[in-house]
């Protein structure tokens, strides 16, 4: 399915958001993340499964004033 | 040393983390400044890249607390949002709040800011409200819970000081149990010196130190500047007069 990450369109397979991190390579990165602007916590991650369409944000830890 | 919400801070100085030329220049002004608290925030990873955790690994080493903001979020609900992701990254309740009303001078938002901070209070956030010197505006985010105020000094990034300083004065004689702090717009150790010699608790500035020619030099010298501002306060300043009163003596001189 195609979602978006990050603003960019992805074809995935992962059906969960904890999926999508793993098919990313960051399963074990500290990274936070929403779906359609809603934060989704680490423990939700896995029983939060993706739809054709998704607008996903993943964060990482950045500089800052 | 103020204490923002239970915790004591170990410095007045609160330091950026932004814009530095290296990770290792950021480094050696941290540990030159003293600096207790570092402000940082959360962003995209640009494709597979491993910068955030870099990042990460860097201010962990520091030893210093986190406070994480919400830069460059223009509405509440961004910013809330924004502010939950930030305290799961970080492992924190702390949350410097920035809801930005106008993108030329990167002015609060005050009616998102209130909103906001009422929000994230009521979500057991600890908030830090990047706001303006309003009084109003100051107790509104007091009224939803905000146990620290940060009014700007003047615009993000311009270095141009202590814009208001009426404003400031008012704020701080409004305010005398609220820790504040001067966030923003500093470009020079003077104006932080000013900030604590007007008895504010703390500053927090970046750029000022950053994009100075040698940072590092630049953190030690806001390092100095605000403790001779805070010793300043508290030994009671004299108050400034208009008219010149002599300090040597009159009585005794010759008449010639």
């Amino acid at each position: 399915m195609k979602i978006i990450v990050n603003g960019e369109a992805l074809e995935i397979r992962a059906p969960t958001l904890a999926a999508l991190l793993e098919e990313l390579g960051k399963g074990d990165a500290k990274v936070a993340t929403s779906v359609n602007e809603a934060f989704v916590s680490k423990t939700q991650r896995a029983d939060h499964t993706l739809h054709e369409g998704d607008r996903v944000e993943i964060l990482a830890p950045r500089q800052g004033g | 040393m103020p204490t923002f919400y239970s915790t004591e801070v170990t410095s007045r100085l609160m330091l950026g983390t932004a814009q530095y030329p290296s990770p290792a220049i950021l480094a050696d002004a941290f540990r030159r400044s003293g600096a207790g608290i570092a402000t940082v925030s959360v962003r995209r990873e640009a494709g597979g890249d491993q910068a955030g955790q870099d990042f990460w690994a860097l201010i962990r080493d520091l030893g210093v607390a986190v406070l994480p903001n919400t830069a460059g979020c223009y509405s509440a609900r961004e910013a809330v949002t924004t502010a939950q992701m930030a305290r799961e990254l970080f492992d924190t309740n702390w949350i410097k709040l920035e809801v930005i009303g106008h993108a030329d001078t990167l002015q609060p938002d005050p009616f998102g800011l209130v909103d906001a901070a009422a929000k994230l209070t009521e979500d057991g956030f600890e908030v830090f409200p990047y706001c303006t010197e309003d009084l109003v505006l100051c107790e509104r985010l007091v009224e939803v819970g905000c146990k620290v105020l940060m009014p700007w000094g003047a615009p993000i990034g311009t270095g141009l000081g202590l814009n208001n300083i009426y404003g400031l004065r008012s704020l701080r004689a409004h305010f005398p149990d609220i820790p504040l702090v001067v966030d923003a717009g500093l470009g020079l150790p003077s104006h932080a010196a000013q900030a604590m010699e007007m008895g504010y608790d703390a500053v927090l500035l970046n750029t000022a130190v950053a994009k100075a020619g040698n940072p590092v030099a630049m953190a030690r010298a806001f390092a100095l500047a605000v403790e001779a501002g805070a010793l300043a306060a508290g030994a009671d300043p004299m108050d400034a007069r208009d008219m010149a009163a002599p300090s040597t003596p009159v009585f005794g001189k010759a008449i010639l």
